[in-house]
């Protein structure tokens, strides 16, 4: 009885194994986008300068690559060697960000952007592996932003001066 | 000089009058009797922390806050959470990211309380050179102090307490002053502990630390929000180590040090919890334990996310 009980749940599990197959792709292709908005402080702008509608509205879109004079001479750009602007920035509304697909996503979902080449590192990065996470280790998560860490014109972490190093046996008193 | 030593009841007793009341068989004699009121004795007479029921623990916690208060003149409070189920913690350390800024060994000191003079740190990082026998501990090196860091051809490796599942200090203790809670956490009774140092010795990652003065730490940087078996503060003569910030995981809480990381290398979580990033780390990185061949089966994993 019991093992004829084991045997029809067998054949059931498999007959409806095409149908659970479906349901664990449909997940998969789910898990391409990201499956909620993560916690993220707001993006670390230089004061002022957001929204950058603010100036842009009132110029011509220029998309000839070229040296900036006016404006955002302190920005250059160290990273993706041939790279411009119009690579991650939209020329037609200033306050967003442009994927390779032309999707339009703002500045605090950036991560989809940097994903478009790092996508090992945003897998870990949604794992909480990469990159810090603050708050509770069993509910909600402060994320960063990978701006927060990398600046995106020239994204390697900066040095930082160490904190002092402990005291030597000798310097005790 | 008579050799005098205070103890966590605030008794000073001179080797000399010890011996004598020793001698007659009498304890009493050896206790000033005129400190003989009730706290005294309760303290005397406390049981250990893990024979004790919540109505015990709670009066014994009510007498150490009075105490704590009367020494820091502000209010300490003094938690007991206990271990919750279905939970063992586990930590993680990224080695290729860490970058030896040394935020997470203040941090920890600013969090858990310790001793600023004489200097008690939890957190050691120890540098190496970047090469083929890298894991050399001889060869590392801990008073490292360069303008900034990263330096070129180095990697940093922090050590702590690693929580072992098999902890050689907890047999060595002959007070059970130290044990393994059901969470995995190595937490030690700063009230049982009678400061013989062996559970130091057995210790193979040098993670205790000893408190050879009299803690010292204003009052103003005490943290408050304690708890018995982790941050409240010290005595002379008792050893301390890293607890994973019992106070704040047992709350849901990242520790300390996993919060201040500017880099984010230290990853903290639930090794029953499949979706959780120790897991994570577990699963997709490669991991290795300090002195894994001692068979003390650390919670504490070391791993290089990328090869770098
Ligand atoms: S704070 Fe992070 S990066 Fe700095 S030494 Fe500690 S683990 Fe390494
Ligand atoms: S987990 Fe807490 S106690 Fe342990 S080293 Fe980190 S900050 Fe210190």
């Amino acid at each position: 009885m019991n093992i004829y009980g084991k045997k029809i749940g067998l054949a059931i599990l498999i007959a409806l194994f095409p149908l659970v197959c479906a349901v664990f792709s449909f997940a998969e292709s789910k898990g391409q986008e990201v499956p909620k908005k993560f916690l993220v402080p707001p993006p670390p702008f230089s004061p002022g300068i957001f929204p950058c509608s603010q100036c842009h509205k009132y110029m011509p879109v220029n998309k000839k690559q070229r040296k900036l004079e006016q404006m955002h001479q302190d920005i250059t750009l160290k990273h993706m060697p041939g790279g411009w602007c119009f690579d991650c920035h939209n020329p037609d509304d200033r306050d967003k960000l442009r994927l390779a697909n032309g999707k339009l996503i703002s500045f605090d979902e950036s991560y989809y952007l940097c994903a478009q080449c790092h996508g090992v590192v945003f897998r870990d990065w949604k794992a909480g592996l990469h990159g810090k996470r603050t708050g509770m280790w069993n509910g909600e998560k402060q994320y960063r932003l990978c701006v927060h860490c990398h600046w995106p014109h020239d994204p390697p972490f900066k040095p930082l001066q160490p904190l002092p190093p402990p005291a030597r046996p000798a310097d005790i008193k | 000089m008579s050799k005098i030593r205070s103890n966590p009841l605030g008794v000073k007793l001179d080797r000399r009058t010890f011996l004598k009341g020793a001698a007659l068989g009498l304890a009493g004699t050896a206790l000033p009797l005129n400190k003989a009121d009730a706290s005294f004795w309760e303290a005397f007479f406390q049981k250990h922390f893990r024979e004790m029921n919540d109505d015990e623990k709670k009066k014994v916690i009510q007498r150490l806050e009075k105490e704590y208060e009367q020494k820091y003149k502000k209010a300490i409070h003094i938690g007991s959470e206990k271990p919750m189920p279905g939970v063992l913690f586990g930590y993680g350390l990224d080695l290729s990211r860490c970058i030896g800024c040394r935020r997470c060994v203040y941090a920890c000191v600013e969090e858990n309380n310790q001793s600023i003079d004489p200097q008690v740190q939890w957190i050691t990082v120890l540098r190496f050179k970047k090469g083929e026998k890298w894991i050399d501990l001889e060869e590392s090196e801990k008073y490292y102090n360069p303008e900034q860091v990263p330096e070129s051809g180095h990697f940093y490796m922090p050590v702590q307490c690693q929580q072992c599942e098999n902890p050689p200090c907890v047999r060595a203790c002959p007070t059970q002053a130290t044990w393994k809670e059901p969470d995995g956490i190595v937490v030690v009774d700063y009230n049982w502990c009678i400061g013989c140092r062996y559970c130091m010795a057995a210790c193979p990652y040098g993670a205790r630390r000893f408190n050879w003065g009299e803690p010292k730490r204003p009052a103003e940087k005490i943290n408050p929000n304690t708890h018995y078996l982790g941050n409240r503060p010290r005595y002379k003569g008792v050893v301390e180590k890293c607890t994973f910030c019992v106070q704040r995981t047992r709350n849901g809480r990242y520790p300390a040090c996993v919060e201040i990381c500017p880099v984010g290398a230290r990853k903290f979580g639930n090794l029953l919890d499949p979706q959780s990033e120790i897991r994570y780390a577990i699963e997709h990185k490669r991991v290795f334990r300090l002195k894994e061949d001692l068979n003390t089966n650390p919670k504490f994993y070391y791993f290089f996310a990328y090869g770098r």
